[in-house]
Formats: C-alpha cells, structure tokens, sequence
C-alpha cells in the first residue's frame, strides 16, 4: 500500500505509541484485502464497549491506547454493558459496573463522545450522502451505506479506533464503487403491517441474499424506524451491510435491477416468524429498542402505556440513548412509562448486557434482538408494539 | 500445531487455558499455548481480536499464526497482541509435530522426523 511520508512518520511511531499501533491495523487491512491507499474518513463510531465483551484484556488494550491516543474526527460510541447512570435499579452487579466503567473512562480519555448508541446517526453523528466513514456496529453500518449512502466497511471494535487515531481507513471493499454494484434483485409482494414486518423481511432477504447486495423493489414507502429495523436484521441474518431500495434509498436510481431475482411474498413473512418464535405463553422480559428507540416509538410506548400497570413477573425495557430519553424526559413520556413500571436502560441493550441467565422468555419487536436472545438462552417472541405491550401487562403471549 | 478447520478465537478458544473449545473441531480439547498455530483462516465475531489480546496477556497464546488467508479479525489480534503472523502459505504440507521457524516472513518447516 501507497503511504504519503506523513503516513510513514505516523507509522514509524513519530506520533507515538496509539498512532503507530493504529498505522499497523490499518496497513496489515490494507494489505489482506488490497487498498492501494489511505482515504480519509468524516467520522467514526466505535464498537466493542461492553465489559462483558471485553474482559480485562480488553480494558487493558484500551487503557494501553487510551495513554497517548487521541482521535482525530468526530467520534462515537456503541452500547456498553449497563446503563451508566441507573445499572443498579436494572440489576448489574458492582464489580461488573467498576470495571465498565473503567472502560468509559478509556474511551473518555481518548477523546470520544461517550454516546453509548447504536444509532449516532439520531444523535448528531450523521455523514453526508456519499461520505468516507469508519463505522463499526453493523445494524448502524448498513444504515449509513443504504439509508443515507455514505461509505463504510463493517470495522472491528480495534479497527475503528485505528480509523479514528489516525483520521483515515484503507481503501477497499465498499469505499469502492466498484463493490456497490447490487447483485440481486429482490421483489417484495408481501405486505408489511407492523414495525416487526420489517424485522421478518429483513430475516427473509438477509437468508435469500447470503453475503450478496440486494436491489429490493416494491415496496412503496418506508419510515426511519422502520429501515432501522430492517437494516438491523438483513444483516445479522446475513447479507452484507448494504441495499438499494428502489425509489427509497439514495444511489438506487443509479443501478438496475440485477438478473438474479427472488421473491418474497406474505407467506416468507409469516414463516420467518415461525423461525424467530419460540414456542412459550409466559413473558418475564419485554424490550423495545434494538436498535436504540428514535423519540417517535417512544412516544408511542407512552402512548399504549398511559393508564396501565406492567405486570408484576415482567421486567420492561425502553433501550435508547440518553439524548433521546432527554427528550422523551422532557416531553412526558419518560414519568408516564415509569409511572406504569418500565424501565429506561440508557446507553445499554439487549444484545450487549450481561443478561444470560437472568429471563427465561423475551418479548421484543426486534428481529436482531431476538437473535442476540437466543445467544443469552431466552425464549423468543417477535411482534408488533402493541402485542409486546400487551404481554408486559399481562405477563403472557397470546 | 495444524488444522484444516478456520478458527473462530471469541467463542472458540478458551482464553484461560488456551483450550479450542468449539464443538465438533477437529483440535477441540487440544491447547494452542506456545504452538506454531497453522489454520487456513479465522471466522467469527470481532471480539476475537480482543480475544487473542487476552491470551497473550494470560500466557495462553499461540507462540505464531500461520495462515492461508489471513481475514480482519485474526490479523487485528495479532498485530494488537505482537505475535508474529503469516499468511499466503501452502498448510496442507504441515502436519502437526512439525518444527516451525517463522523468522523475517521466512517460513522454515522442518517434518517430523527427519
């Protein structure tokens, strides 16, 4: 790979110890997959923030970068293991909160906005349509490709920091054009009623479309909640992390739909909930928001929930940033929710907290949740906000 | 020590003892601790990264890694953990209980009993 003398300087260690171990990720990447050089990136939003994740060898890493290293563009940070502020009251024990928030205070130090979101793109991290990014996080990866049509590859938690220690990102994959050409074409004839439909769909493409880009068309309209969603799943099941939607998503008007074509109609939707539902009535865990509740669906929590009472064998969970929960602090719906017996988990979620062992069964409108369920040994129950509302009151799925 | 199997370090090694832990692979229950690892590449989740960070820290690394083709993953932890990595190299002429020396990008095998 082609490194100006700058690069070589930084690599040598003439910026010190972070810029120089940063300079060997990123020219060992650029090696494996071909770059033929840096490129600039606007921003970047770092992964790997759980504890639980992590471990001590990872606290030590970043303590280890965190001495001299400094990031260079505007820089944010996925989900820990606990809310930062209120981790008793949603049952983490003290030393597994020490020690992440040892780990916050690495990432402080280094410079970063300790934003502990899945979705920067709501709280002020936000390219511009075909911008260079380093993003880790993959629900909030394929976002920023296809949503928004900036450019990033699907980074590491230590690749990401590279990115941002040193500005830049090797030039490969799907920084190039080149690679984001669409390579299937997926028809959708199948209706989607819910914010969990999205989910379904996005298990539906992320199978049929394995590690290829899809060109999806008919489908008429899509909201930002709703995209969120389905970016979430169609690549935790396995695409790559981007798609066109036709008429939807910017760049799909530069591409046609490619010859390979597969359909997915009513009944794919309805089997990808029979493949992502567990069979249970019991409910004893409920969480809205992977990704992180935008204020709108929060509004609508507080909406369903005014005037109720969760039951009392079911712990509910509103996931968002806590950006987003100022506002929803401020518009009412943070007492009305809490008044009903919900529980705000700020800066943490359902797939990075240490909650193995602690639910039997989850009710979620996520389809990326469920998954990460699964990994933590719950039953699973996918649907739409009002279902899993129901369920939180009741205690049952029905 | 040689596999023809890909290694997934976050889930499949046990940083603690240096254990390959994935059910059903064909090193399962052998440790990698202080061995030349020869695999043809890494799979799985980014964490494992952090993962070989961990067992270098813990004395529990691989003294190398050999690949055929090195992926993001195990190139990361390599390069965050210093051990030595190389990758473009035929595996199938490396058996296990062949002496290895990795020096400069120079790979020397030498087999088992000669």
């Amino acid at each position: 790979m082609y490194l100006t003398d700058k690069e070589q300087k930084m690599l040598n260690g003439e910026e010190g110890y972070a810029v120089k171990k940063s300079m060997e990720i990123l020219v060992a990447l650029g090696d494996i997959y071909g770059a033929e050089r840096l490129i600039k990136v606007g921003s970047v939003q770092v992964a790997g923030v759980s504890y639980h994740n992590l471990g001590d060898a990872g606290l030590e890493f970043l303590n280890e970068l965190a001495k001299d290293g400094r990031v260079k563009v505007l820089t944010t940070l996925n989900p820990a293991g606990m809310d930062l502020e209120n981790w008793k009251n949603l049952g983490i024990d003290a030393e597994f909160a020490e020690k992440q928030n040892l780990v916050i205070d690495a990432f402080r130090k280094m410079g970063i906005i300790i934003s502990c979101t899945c979705t920067p793109y709501l709280i002020g991290n936000l390219p511009r349509y075909g911008e260079h990014v380093a993003w880790s996080e993959s629900s909030a990866v394929t976002f920023a490709n296809s949503v928004i049509g900036a450019k990033t590859n699907r980074e590491g938690g230590p690749s990401a920091l590279a990115a941002a220690f040193v500005g830049k990102t090797p030039c490969y994959g799907l920084h190039l054009d080149e690679n984001r050409v669409p390579d299937v074409h997926v028809k959708v004839t199948a209706s989607l009623n819910k914010l969990s439909d999205w989910g379904a769909l996005g298990y539906c493409i992320g199978k049929k479309a394995e590690n290829k880009i899809p060109y999806i068309t008919g489908i008429k309209d899509a909201e930002l909640d709703e995209l969120k969603s389905f970016c979430a799943s169609v690549v935790t099941y396995g695409s790559k992390p981007l798609f066109y939607m036709q008429y939807i998503t910017p760049g799909s008007e530069n591409h046609k739909a490619p010859e390979e074509k597969v359909t997915i109609e009513d009944k794919d939707i309805e089997e990808a909930y029979g493949k992502i539902n567990d069979e249970t009535t019991e409910i004893d865990f409920v969480c809205i928001g992977c990704p992180h509740c935008s204020i709108k669906e929060i509004a609508e929590i507080a909406e369903l929930l005014k005037g109720r009472r969760i039951s009392p064998l079911t712990e509910f969970w509103v996931a968002c940033s806590r950006f987003v929960k100022q506002l929803a602090d401020a518009r009412g719906y943070t007492e009305i929710i809490e008044r009903a017996g919900g529980k705000f988990a700020c800066d943490t979620c359902m797939a990075v907290a240490p909650l193995k062992g602690r639910f039997r069964a989850v009710a979620t409108t996520s389809a990326k949740g469920c998954y990460y369920s699964r990994q933590n040994k719950m039953l699973t129950k996918m649907g739409s906000l009002e279902e899993c509302i129901e369920a939180a009151v009741s205690g049952k799925w029905s | 020590m040689a596999t023809s199997q890909p290694i997934s370090f976050y889930g499949g090694v046990d940083p603690n003892t240096g254990e390959i832990i994935e059910k059903g692979h064909e090193l399962q229950g052998k440790s990698v601790k202080g061995k030349i690892l020869v695999f043809p590449t890494g799979k799985g989740s980014t964490v494992g990264s952090y993962t070989l960070y961990r067992m270098k820290k813990n004395g529990t690394a691989p003294a190398g890694i050999i690949n055929k083709e090195c992926e993001t993953v195990v190139a990361v932890g390599a390069i965050i953990s210093e051990i030595p990595c190389v990758d473009k190299i035929d595996i199938s002429k490396i058996k296990t209980g062949d002496l290895i020396r990795i020096e400069n990008e120079v790979v020397t095998v030498q087999t088992e009993g000669a």
